[in-house]
């Protein structure tokens, strides 16, 4: 009786673990993109994409250039295809375009395309054009995974009108090879008396890359140099600067506001704390490679990606990037939180509290919604789902040119990152500094206002000319932030104000 | 006969007119009257506080306006000698003439979106091929893309390298539409080639002269493409030209409406410049 019971046990036993991976291989062998994990189980998996019909039906997607977004929806829109019979049509636009490409025919009330990708922080300009993300799906088991904070940036006012599909950040990536390093370490501590670290402070990341810049360090034969960072004006820049910004101005002691006091909507980008990280990114120009100033995201991501830098900070393509086993710098470089400083401005007593700050930038990222116009909605969320399925999900993360970053819990386990080939250690560092990000109460979060766009595009042009040596660091905030009094006059305080109190309430941990 | 029936085969083409011409000018004008922007998406009225910004409150656009007019001036200049050199050469007998005919047109005939793409390549101050070059003589890296004054001229370059074909075309075939009894004069007269080409090519050639570089001016002060993809008017704005800063008020910062401003008062300007410029040519080069 014993063995027939201990057999019977073993039998269930094998099925219940090996059921889903028959279960999986089913859908892999069609699919090789999941083949690490097979189909996994949910609502938008392939099994129950399978017996959806949309025979006969077309759904129109405008996304990204190939490969950063463009190329996973495209990918997914095939898979959507061959799963459910529509005919699904990809439109590929530059990233500087997609705004206008979806807000011209938005203004005009016409509705050709059924799903626009976008940014994050398009979210107060489309949200009147976009229908809000059915309950079903809000509530569903993928969904609930999603951290609060991508949850927050996915929706206004409590109602989400941006399906998750990405998760955003800026944080640090370093060459591990080189800061870890023993011969390197003693050779720093001799020549500059200071300890070669992960960088805590920004001040010392400049150090460091100053330090490490135009000589060959990892004796390839040719000249490595400090940082790669995203300078060019128009493409991302502003994103790098708000993340320089954020130890010297994000102080936990004076909350209501990052970019504006929300209570008087004076801007804040001229004060002290946004100036001394003006200053210390003109001093990076003279330790990012030969042409750095002009590096656009593509640029940063090659550069740190193959191997050129020592830091880098931006969004997590170009660590992934680096990780992928085609990559030179393979298993040689870790993540860190953005570094801090040793005082933050205080606006309330205008002057400078001193102490380490450090404060996490959940930047902007990868957004798509559902046209309310759309004909084909239910067929569009049911392909925004399937894109974020956790089969497709798990497999587009690893793939750095993706631009499919975490944002859900489950990514936070080094197990994921391990699986597809990291360094335990890295995965750890890896996933330890995202969750981190998660944990801190002294966030920033991208401007998501009426004029968005101009915001930033003052911002970038001014900080453009600082780090072309057009104006001095001072004299370009002074500049931007008059700008910005412009744009506020032509908005209407109150508007941006009333949409801002959402971004700072995030940021005050009331959200 | 009713004349008043010939106004009826001229709809036609009056309606063309209308529609691809007045139409999108009067738009623009009445858009530049209206605060159309991405919060605002109506054409409402609001008079001429977008001209006044413009006027008052915009050194942008007109930075951006006299570095275009450096820009254009300056490549069509280097564009006509270099096209009027090459254009001399292969009209006289050389071998492989043919060859050299097209050889010096294919410039042109390229996509101007890749070249530029390919000659940023070249130009990229780390990975680029050119500072990889100039690094074995020891010169170097220059910073092609990313120094203000360096910037400017790589856009000329890529200009001058794109468009002087179009100069040396038009110049080329105005100097095989020429008589040949001038030149049969002054070889008689015995004046030698500089001679000749003083007091009779270049006389000659005013007209078609004058008629190309205007072309190529008002060509050359559209210029975008070369802008936004060699530097984004970059490093700061020390390439930004007129156009493009036009693009990113209007299809970037969605400001319809200023943008139309803009656009409509460059059209103004150009207008006159351009008949300025063209009536000063013409007294320079053509002697009565």
């Amino acid at each position: 009786m014993k063995i027939i019971k201990t057999c019977l046990t073993a039998i269930i036993s094998s099925v219940m673990i090996f059921s889903p991976m028959a279960y999986a291989d089913k859908w892999s062998d069609q699919f090789p993109h999941i083949k690490a994990t097979g189909d996994i189980p949910g609502e938008c998996s392939y099994e129950s994409m399978s017996k959806k019909n949309y025979k006969g039906k077309t759904l129109k997607i405008n996304t990204h250039a190939v490969p950063v977004m463009g190329e996973p929806t495209a990918l997914h829109a095939e898979q959507f295809a061959k799963l459910t019979g529509a005919k699904v049509d990809v439109t590929h636009t530059p990233a500087g375009d997609l705004y206008a490409k979806a807000m011209v025919p938005f203004q005009a009330g016409q509705a050709p395309y059924d799903i626009v990708f976008g940014f994050s922080n398009f979210i107060n300009d489309w949200r009147r054009y976009l229908e809000p993300v059915p309950k079903k799906y809000v509530e569903m088991k993928q969904m609930q995974d999603v951290t609060p904070s991508h949850i927050g940036i996915a929706s206004w006012d409590g109602v989400m009108y941006q399906f998750p599909v990405d998760g955003d950040r800026h944080y640090l990536k370093y060459r591990k090879d080189v800061i870890d390093n023993p011969k390197y370490q003693k050779k720093y501590k001799a020549d500059t008396g200071k300890e070669l670290r992960v960088p805590r402070t920004w001040k010392e990341y400049g150090e460091m890359a100053a330090y490490f810049n135009d000589w060959d360090w990892d004796g390839d034969g040719e000249k490595e140099y400090g940082s790669a960072e995203v300078m060019k004006k128009d493409d991302l820049m502003y994103a790098a600067f708000y993340s320089r910004s954020a130890a010297y101005s994000k102080n936990p002691k004076t909350p209501g506001g990052f970019f504006f006091d929300l209570e008087t909507m004076k801007p804040l980008i001229n004060n002290p704390g946004f100036v001394e990280a003006l200053t210390d990114w003109v001093e990076a120009t003279k330790y990012v490679p030969p042409g750095g100033i002009n590096f656009g995201l593509g640029d940063e991501i090659g550069s740190f990606g193959g191997g050129q830098t020592l830091f880098s900070f931006s969004w997590d393509d170009a660590f992934v990037a680096a990780m992928q086993p085609d990559s030179p710098i393979n298993n040689k470089v870790g993540a860190a939180q953005l570094p801090g400083a040793m005082k933050v401005w205080n606006r309330e007593s205008n002057s400078w509290d001193e102490g380490f700050n450090q404060a996490p930038f959940f930047v902007w990222g990868w957004a798509v919604g559902v046209a309310k116009k759309s004909k084909e909605k239910e067929m569009a969320f049911d392909y925004l789902c399937f894109f974020a399925n956790e089969a497709n999900h798990q497999a587009d993360i690893g793939i750095g040119r993706f631009g499919v970053n975490p944002f859900r819990d489950a990514d936070f386990q080094a197990d994921v990152w391990t699986q597809i080939g990291w360094d335990k250690d890295i995965a750890q560092s890896y996933v330890d500094t995202l969750a981190e990000m998660e944990k801190s109460k002294n966030r920033v979060f991208p401007l998501r206002v009426p004029g968005t766009f101009e915001f930033n595009a003052a911002l970038a042009t001014a900080a453009a000319k600082a780090l072309a040596g057009q104006l001095s660091p001072q004299a370009a905030l002074d500049e931007a932030a008059k700008q910005w009094e412009d744009i506020l006059n032509r908005v209407g305080k109150d508007n941006v104000r009333k949409a801002y109190a959402v971004g700072v309430a995030m940021e005050d941990n009331k959200l | 006969m009713n004349f008043k029936h010939k106004y009826v085969f001229l709809f036609p083409g009056l309606f063309v007119l209308i529609g691809i011409l007045i139409f999108p000018i009067i738009f623009t004008i009445r858009l530049s009257l209206s605060g159309w922007n991405s919060y605002t998406p109506e054409m409402n009225f609001i008079g001429i506080t977008n001209y006044i910004r413009l006027f008052t409150d915009d050194p942008r656009f007109w930075e951006s306006f006299f570095r275009l007019s450096f820009l254009s001036v300056s490549t069509v200049i280097l564009q006509y000698i270099i096209g009027f050199a090459l254009a001399l050469m292969v009209w006289r007998e050389i071998k492989f003439k043919r060859f050299f005919r097209v050889i010096f047109l294919i410039p042109m005939m390229t996509t101007p979106v890749i070249m530029t793409v390919i000659w940023r390549t070249f130009f990229h101050e780390s990975l680029g091929p050119v500072n990889d070059l100039l690094g074995h003589f020891g010169i170097g890296p220059i910073l092609w893309l990313s120094d203000p004054v360096i910037a400017k001229f790589t856009v000329i370059i890529v200009e001058v390298w794109q468009w002087t074909p179009f100069m040396f075309l038009l110049l080329l075939a105005g100097l095989l539409s020429l008589p040949k009894e001038p030149f049969l004069a002054a070889a008689i007269d015995g004046a030698s080639s500089f001679r000749k080409f003083v007091y009779v090519t270049f006389p000659l050639m005013a007209p078609i002269s004058i008629g190309a570089i205007i072309i190529r001016l008002i060509e050359a002060s559209k210029i975008m493409d070369t802008v936004f993809v060699l530097t984004s008017g970059g490093p700061g704005t020390a390439t930004e030209t007129s156009s493009f800063y036009i693009y990113i008020k209007g299809l970037r910062e969605f400001q319809m409406g200023y943008a139309a401003t803009l656009s409509f008062t460059y059209l103004v300007i150009m207008i006159i410049s351009l008949t300025i410029i063209a009536k000063v040519l013409t007294k320079l080069m053509i002697k009565e």
